[in-house]
């Protein structure tokens, strides 16, 4: 079902059922045809997942473990549950994969500058590293209202020799940022690349992008035989634009009695409207943005909606068109986790397993904790911890309501404001 | 051929703006439909068409004052907007819609050509020209593949890049547009960051018409309706 997907009908190239495509300026016509045929002539050239490889098991951590979480499982008294580690590559997350994939695809091409837009801040994190490492230049675009929820990999991005650009229209945060990237791809695609961060975004990326995070899935089927003899009989990802979804999932695809499940950012409620459910929510409906067609949150005059979640990286109002079209087949669950929910789900982790997932990857622990006490001890399921959260403390610790953080950050901001005064006064 | 968008900076100012270009002897007229991410679109146009959906423009008002001004004025108006705006209209309606409005043909920024047949043969069936865009990074074979889709003109783009930015009239643009030349016998039509007099001086002789979007918006903002209207005149008179 994999390869099945990419054996793109005369005339429907890019074309996943009724969605996907490449709805963009003419101007992009011929740089997106350079792109698909660099990436055709890399997959088809085996050498080049060798070196993928190679270049992901010494420069990142791959392959990623499968840690089994005997705690978390005794507690919730259900089905055997076992975690998918992306958290422990290079950068945190599973961006990295697609990151170092599409910088060896630059290469082949010759490009030497690099942009990205980036939610949660992981894909910008992972392109800066990547183009300090190849010696790229590179500019990440980002949401205003991201930068501040984000400070932290803002800070990195630019420890790391990247530009980063607020972006300031529209809602400020993901989508904007993806509008941004298009805009400056429109003038300076022949020296430039967009690596685009997930599953979106007009054909070639939803392919090439689970075409590199694919590495995931390939690894835990593998690894879930090994380790427990057999298949689990459940997997969860949380879905975001969709990339770390895309990628573990893409192992079991064929393996029809393999529940693959997605899990949407049910923000405060779906009810309230302010959520990124696309699909669970059953509010999206297909749409033409952002070079793609797929379901999108929008108003009844095709006007994109505000969304929230309190995880910036699942805050996006479309969904990867592989997956929508996986959802109409029926091969994939759209579930939807509250912020509550999250937070709940993240704090039993983190103290009963110490792990420390992603508020992104929490989403997926949620909707596992939820539905685990319905399975049987003899099943295994496994969760997909697409990134940890370190980056997560400051959205954490207020969500928690910390008050000794909250004393280290004003003791903090009482230091830099008393040094400042000092200055001034000298 | 001049543009506006719809509601911005309000559906009365767009009536003033019109006013001025039916006195200007303006030969076209665009009416942007705005939508909450226009991607082919610069810094200008982009704060537009946010402004222009925050002051609650909607459809009904598009159409209403494209009938109005079909009505009142001599030039032809083309609608100019987003895929997605016709895409949840459904295309029937939408060429409909516009050709009960009066509108004369419909250029949507982020439609390829080859997802356009569908478009370009319902509107066609009720008069309304399709209007194509070339671009310099486009191959001869792409040009033809876009000529065979196109009626009334072509539209092309004078570098790469979003709305704004300004453009120098060059030799690259010079060549650019004999390329197009070559692909088609419809009139063509330069734009993307044509500014001032001496550009569309430059244009005569190698287009057929200029294409002046951002730097009218910019002559509102700067200096009101006399502004704009003064603008417009000193324009024309690169045309003659
Ligand atoms: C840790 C983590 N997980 C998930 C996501 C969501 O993206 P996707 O759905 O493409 O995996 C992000 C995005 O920033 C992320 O940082």
């Amino acid at each position: 079902m994999y390869q099945d997907l990419f054996d793109f009908r005369q005339g429907r190239e890019g074309y996943y059922g009724q969605f996907g495509g490449a709805y963009v300026p003419e101007i992009l016509h011929e740089t997106l045809a350079e792109l698909r045929a660099a990436f055709d002539e890399a997959r088809h050239d085996p050498k080049f997942w060798r070196q993928y490889v190679e270049v992901m098991s010494t420069y990142s951590c791959r392959p990623t473990p499968i840690t089994y979480c005997d705690n978390l499982t005794r507690l919730l008294g259900g089905a055997k549950i076992f975690v998918k580690r992306e958290d422990l590559n290079h950068t945190g997350a599973h961006k990295v994969n697609n990151v170092m994939g599409q910088g060896l695809l630059m290469r082949r091409m010759g490009k030497k500058r690099v942009i990205a837009e980036t939610g949660a801040g992981q894909h910008g994190v992972a392109t800066a590293t990547m183009a300090a490492r190849l010696g790229l230049d590179c500019r990440i675009y980002m949401g205003e209202d991201d930068i501040a929820r984000q400070r932290p990999n803002v800070f990195w991005m630019e420890q790391l020799g990247a530009e980063v650009i607020a972006v300031t229209d529209g809602t400020r945060t993901l989508k904007d940022a993806i509008n941004a990237c298009l805009r400056d791809w429109v003038e300076s695609m022949s020296n430039t690349h967009y690596a685009l961060g997930t599953v979106c975004g007009p054909h070639p990326f939803p392919h090439m992008v689970m075409y590199f995070q694919s590495i995931i899935g390939r690894e835990a089927r593998e690894q879930m035989q090994k380790q427990t003899g057999k298949l689990p009989k459940r997997v969860y990802a949380c879905v975001g634009g969709g990339s770390n979804a895309s990628g573990i999932f893409a192992g079991f695809l064929e393996d029809s009695e393999v529940d693959l499940v997605g899990v949407e950012a049910g923000g405060l409620g779906i009810s309230s409207g302010k959520h990124a459910a696309r699909i669970a929510g059953g509010q999206g409906c297909p749409g033409v943005a952002q070079g793609y067609k797929t379901y999108f949150l929008q108003d009844k005059e095709g006007l994109m909606n505000d969304t929230h979640s309190v995880a910036a990286g699942l805050d996006y109002i479309g969904v990867g068109p592989i997956l929508a079209h996986l959802h109409d087949r029926g091969r994939v669950r759209f579930e939807s986790a509250t912020d509550t929910e999250v937070v709940e789900a993240l704090k039993l982790t983190i103290r009963s397993e110490g792990l420390i997932p992603a508020l992104e990857s929490s989403h997926a622990f949620a909707a596992a904790c939820r539905e685990a006490p319905q399975l049987s001890p003899d099943d295994a399921i496994l969760i997909n911890q697409s990134g940890r959260g370190d980056k997560d403390i400051f959205t954490v610790a207020d969500a928690l309501g910390d008050e000794r953080w909250k004393e280290f950050i004003q003791g903090k901001a009482a230091a830099y404001e008393s040094a400042a005064r000092k200055r001034g006064t000298l | 051929m001049a543009h506006a968008v719809v509601g911005y900076p309000s559906l009365e100012v767009n009536w003033q703006m019109l006013e001025a270009m039916e006195a200007a002897n303006v030969d076209l007229v665009e009416l942007q439909l705005p939508f909450s991410e226009p991607i082919a679109d610069g810094p200008t146009f982009v704060k537009a068409n946010q402004a222009a959906l925050h002051s609650q423009t909607h459809w009904e008002h598009y159409f209403a004052l494209m009938s109005r001004a079909a009505r009142r004025f001599s030039f032809p108006i083309l609608f100019m907007g987003y895929y997605n705006s016709v895409f949840r209209m459904g295309e029937e309606t939408f060429c409909d819609r516009l050709s009960h409005a009066g509108a004369r043909g419909f250029i949507v920024a982020d439609l390829p050509p080859e997802e356009a047949v569908g478009l370009n043969g319902h509107g066609r069936a009720r008069g309304l020209d399709p209007i194509l865009l070339m671009t310099p990074t486009n191959s001869p074979s792409r040009l033809t593949e876009i000529a065979a889709q196109a009626s009334g003109f072509v539209y092309c783009v004078a570098r790469k890049g979003v709305t704004g930015k300004r453009t120098e009239i060059s030799d690259g643009v010079e060549s650019f547009l004999g390329r197009c030349r070559k692909a088609t016998k419809l009139p063509l039509a330069l734009g993307f960051g044509i500014k001032t007099e001496q550009d569309v001086r430059t244009i005569k002789g190698l287009a057929d018409i200029a294409i002046v979007g951002t730097a009218c918006l910019e002559a509102w903002e700067r200096g009101g309706r006399s502004g704009y209207t003064e603008f417009l005149s000193t324009l024309s008179r690169g045309r003659s």
